[in-house]
């Protein structure tokens, strides 16, 4: 009932969306789409999902498309192509995507291939052989620990993306910047600043507490980064600055990215395949404890570091005219 | 020891370099780490192709867990063949690249600029090397991603609307790998290739199945710009600085195509992905359609290296001719193709680099009385314009000979025409430009001025590999044979 629900108000954003003409009012459509689906995540008991989903889709890349439009303009242009070719090609998709659905397993049913093959093995074993409790960071960090080593490398290829791009029209005077700035608001400021440890706590928590419960270093690096982008956006753009030069940001979003593969290398070094972690330790789930637990602040590193410098880069942009 | 770890090493050395490049400031630094780690990979690459070669399959398991609850690299020799020819077409363009590099980027992107052209060819070798679909997707958007940022950095501002393009057509085209997969994933609950190969034909029947195989063909052939999804490719190779042009026509498309045959051959199984769909009469109609409308366009342009994007294109027809074949000689020519086209097109390219290097842009007019002015330059846009054509004692030729063997094999003469126009098509494109260089003398009086040898030796490099491995063909042919009947022998699908 509530899945229908929430999939019902789904559709109608979806729709809203693809009317409107008032980007901003999108970009907010767009928070509630990904909360809506934090939502259905959950309800479908993937928590770690979910978290993720609010903290990225609601959070950060609101923030940055937000930034994107206080440098373009809040409408969208007229279109000046036919919308024909568009609809077809979205209408074919939808009508392949639902004829794949007439022969897919019915939904939850425990016979479906997906729990009988490679999943009963990680519920089964996954506790044994690793060490670690909360099962999706068992598959994240260990049995598919090299895809999630390529996630933390795809978000340094953005963020190397972005800047590369920004970087042509940035400016480190502070001559027309700071449009983010909200410090001349004494309450939201007072509050803010109140609100900035406990979020940076939080963020520790989720770091190391990803064994346990929901959360690990993507989670985790996401949440810093939205502490620091508050402090900036309170505080003063050129205050986080100084904070963090470019040079030392560069530096933190590349070591975190080393950190991860330097597991890799070592566990190879020590006579196991690339990031296998049992080799660190005699015990085998010590070094899987270990293993995951410097991936995972590798993840961390390099995310906060990424999020903080797009959104510098962001904010140091002059608005084109 | 080293030995056992090779498969993964080819990934990971580029993967370590590119942040470290971050580090770095100094442009020779910046070179010296970057082609170290290119020429490494090429090196593990001709390891694994030796040993692929002599002792079949090479598994290697991530994390040290067994696939497939763990992610699998698995080498064989279509894979190996295939990271032999990005190691090198990277290694011997950035060779040449300090000296481009240095005049068309502004100084403060050189670190991100060698990050993202290592991020990129991670990203090609991990696609390649994977025996993991889902693995293939992420490195698929590490490869996609620092392209875009790759191509966007051309000194033109329509390099950004070229960006953007490709950006929204690979992002489709990624979505539908990643749903394709999703359904795969959904039908057989693995995500290993080698697994799926064996679970598949319990569910042939499916229509989830053939709506992931749909999804896997169109969101594949987009990466690969085949014909009528093309559009993204000729702003993408016009616009981005000639390094990154020389660099992704030689690996970006080639690495899609091998995408493609994984798929269709040891993933779905040839009977499978031959039968539910009229594949061969798909295949064969779009490459010829390529090969007809792209070369046509290729004549009309008046930018060579739009030019010889369009060539690209209508190259890529041909390839995907040999697949429409399901033969050992048309998968052969196929292949063959492969590394020959990936020489041809870097090796014009890079000449195309030289010429902009000298004269600021490669229009028409730039390149009159090129043959005087910069003699040896222009003989190697000369040479790899001939091979393009398919001369004799050119790659271009063997390339194209097994493609007609394949074409008369199985009696399709009007093929045969086809293939044979379309040399005569790229002779008339190729012939304009000679025309231009030889046989016009520039409005203004320059002085004989050659580009640098540093970017002059790895073009002739790679003009020299494109005759030589023409006449001595035992190394092409002899990999790309073994990896067709590999991939025919496994069209049973589920063979071990």
């Amino acid at each position: 009932m509530i899945n229908i629900i929430l999939l019902g108000f789904l559709a109608v954003v979806a729709i809203a969306v693809a009317m409107m003409r008032d980007l901003f009012a999108i970009v907010m459509l767009f928070g509630i789409y990904s909360l809506l689906t934090a939502g259905i995540f959950v309800s479908l008991d993937a928590v770690d999902v979910a978290f993720t989903e609010a903290a990225v889709g609601a959070g950060i890349s609101t923030i940055l498309i937000l930034s994107t439009l206080a440098l373009t303009s809040r409408e969208e242009k007229q279109p000046t192509h036919s919308f024909l070719l568009p609809l077809l090609v979205v209408l074919v998709t939808g009508a392949t995507l639902v004829y794949g659905t007439l022969d897919m397993p019915a939904f939850s049913d425990p016979e479906a291939p997906v729990h009988q093959h490679v999943a009963p093995h990680y519920l089964n074993q996954a506790e044994q052989e690793t060490g670690v409790p909360n099962i999706v960071t068992a598959v994240l960090a260990s049995y598919r620990s090299y895809d999630t080593m390529g996630e933390v490398t795809v978000i340094f290829t953005a963020g190397i993306a972005v800047l590369l791009l920004l970087s042509a029209f940035r400016h480190h005077e502070d001559e027309a910047s700071n449009l983010n700035d909200l410090s001349h608001h004494p309450v939201l400021r007072y509050i803010a600043r109140l609100m900035i440890p406990f979020i940076l706590l939080f963020a520790l928590y989720v770091q190391f507490h990803g064994d346990y419960g929901p959360g690990g270093g993507f989670q985790a690096g996401v949440i810093f980064a939205a502490g620091f982008i508050l402090y900036g956006l309170v505080v003063g753009i050129d205050k986080t600055r100084q904070m963090f030069s470019e040079s030392k940001l560069h530096w933190l979003m590349a070591s975190g990215l080393l950190l991860y593969i330097g597991v890799g290398i070592v566990s190879l070094l020590l006579g196991g395949e690339f990031l296998n972690y049992n080799v660190f330790a005699a015990d085998p789930l010590k070094g899987q404890h270990w293993g995951i637990f410097l991936v995972e602040l590798g993840v961390g590193i390099t995310v906060t570091a990424t999020m903080i410098s797009v959104f510098l880069a962001f904010s140091e942009v002059r608005r084109s005219e | 020891m080293i030995s056992s770890h090779l498969p993964v090493l080819q990934v990971v050395l580029p993967l370590i370099a590119a942040p470290l490049c971050l580090l770095l400031r100094r442009s020779s630094l910046l070179w010296i780490l970057s082609f170290a780690a290119s020429l490494a990979a090429m090196i593990i690459a001709w390891l694994l192709l030796q040993q692929a070669g002599s002792s079949g399959v090479i598994s290697y398991t991530i994390g040290g867990w067994a696939a497939p609850w763990g992610i699998e690299y698995r080498i064989d020799t279509l894979n190996a063949y295939v990271l032999l020819i990005v190691t090198s077409i990277s290694t011997v363009v950035l060779l040449a690249a300090k000296k481009s590099i240095e005049q068309e980027i502004p100084q403060q992107h050189w670190p991100m600029f060698y990050s993202s052209y290592l991020l990129c060819l991670t990203g090609l070798l991990g696609i390649t090397a994977t025996g993991d679909a889902f693995n293939v997707f992420v490195f698929l958007e590490i490869s996609s991603l620092s392209s875009y940022a790759l191509i966007s950095l051309g000194r033109d501002r329509r390099a950004l609307t070229a960006s953007y393009q490709y950006l929204v057509m690979g992002t489709i085209g990624a979505t539908f790998i990643l749903i394709g997969i999703g359904l795969l994933y959904m039908l057989t609950g693995t995500l290993n290739m080698h697994d799926l190969a064996q679970r598949l034909p319990a569910v042939a029947q499916s229509k989830t199945l053939l709506s992931a195989f749909a999804f896997l063909f169109v969101g594949i052939s987009l990466k690969l710009a085949l014909f009528p999804l093309h559009l993204w490719l000729p702003n993408a190779y016009t616009y981005s600085p000639s390094i990154v042009s020389a660099f992704l026509a030689g690996t970006a498309t080639k690495v899609a195509v091998y995408v493609l045959l994984r798929f269709i051959f040891t993933v779905f199984g040839a009977d499978y992905a031959f039968s539910v769909l009229p594949l061969t009469e798909i295949l064969m109609l779009l490459a010829v359609a390529a090969i007809m409308f792209a070369s046509i366009s290729a004549i009309y342009q008046s930018n060579i290296k739009r030019l010889f994007a369009y060539s690209s294109v209508a190259q890529l027809g041909y390839i995907i001719l040999g697949i429409g074949f399901l033969s050992v000689s048309g998968l052969t020519a196929t292949l063959l193709h492969l590394f020959n086209h990936a020489l041809m097109k870097a090796a014009l390219f890079m000449a195309l680099a030289c010429v902009l290097y000298r004269q600021g842009d490669v229009m028409f007019s730039n390149v009159k009385g090129l043959g005087k002015t910069m003699p040896w330059t222009f003989m190697a846009i000369v040479l790899g314009g001939l091979s393009l054509v398919g001369v004799p004692l050119t790659v271009g030729f063997i390339s194209k000979w097994y493609l007609v063997v394949a074409a008369i094999e199985q009696g399709h003469f009007v093929l045969v025409a086809i293939i044979l126009f379309g040399s005569l098509l790229a002779l008339v494109y190729v012939w304009r430009l000679v025309e231009q260089g030889y046989f016009h003398n520039s409005e203004e009086d320059h002085p004989r001025q050659e580009a640098p040898l540093s970017l002059l030796i790895p073009t002739w490099m790679l003009v020299l590999a494109n005759i030589y491995l023409g006449i001595d063909t035992s190394l092409t042919i002899g990999a790309a044979e073994q990896a067709a009947q590999m991939l025919l022998g496994q069209a049973g699908g589920g063979s071990p």
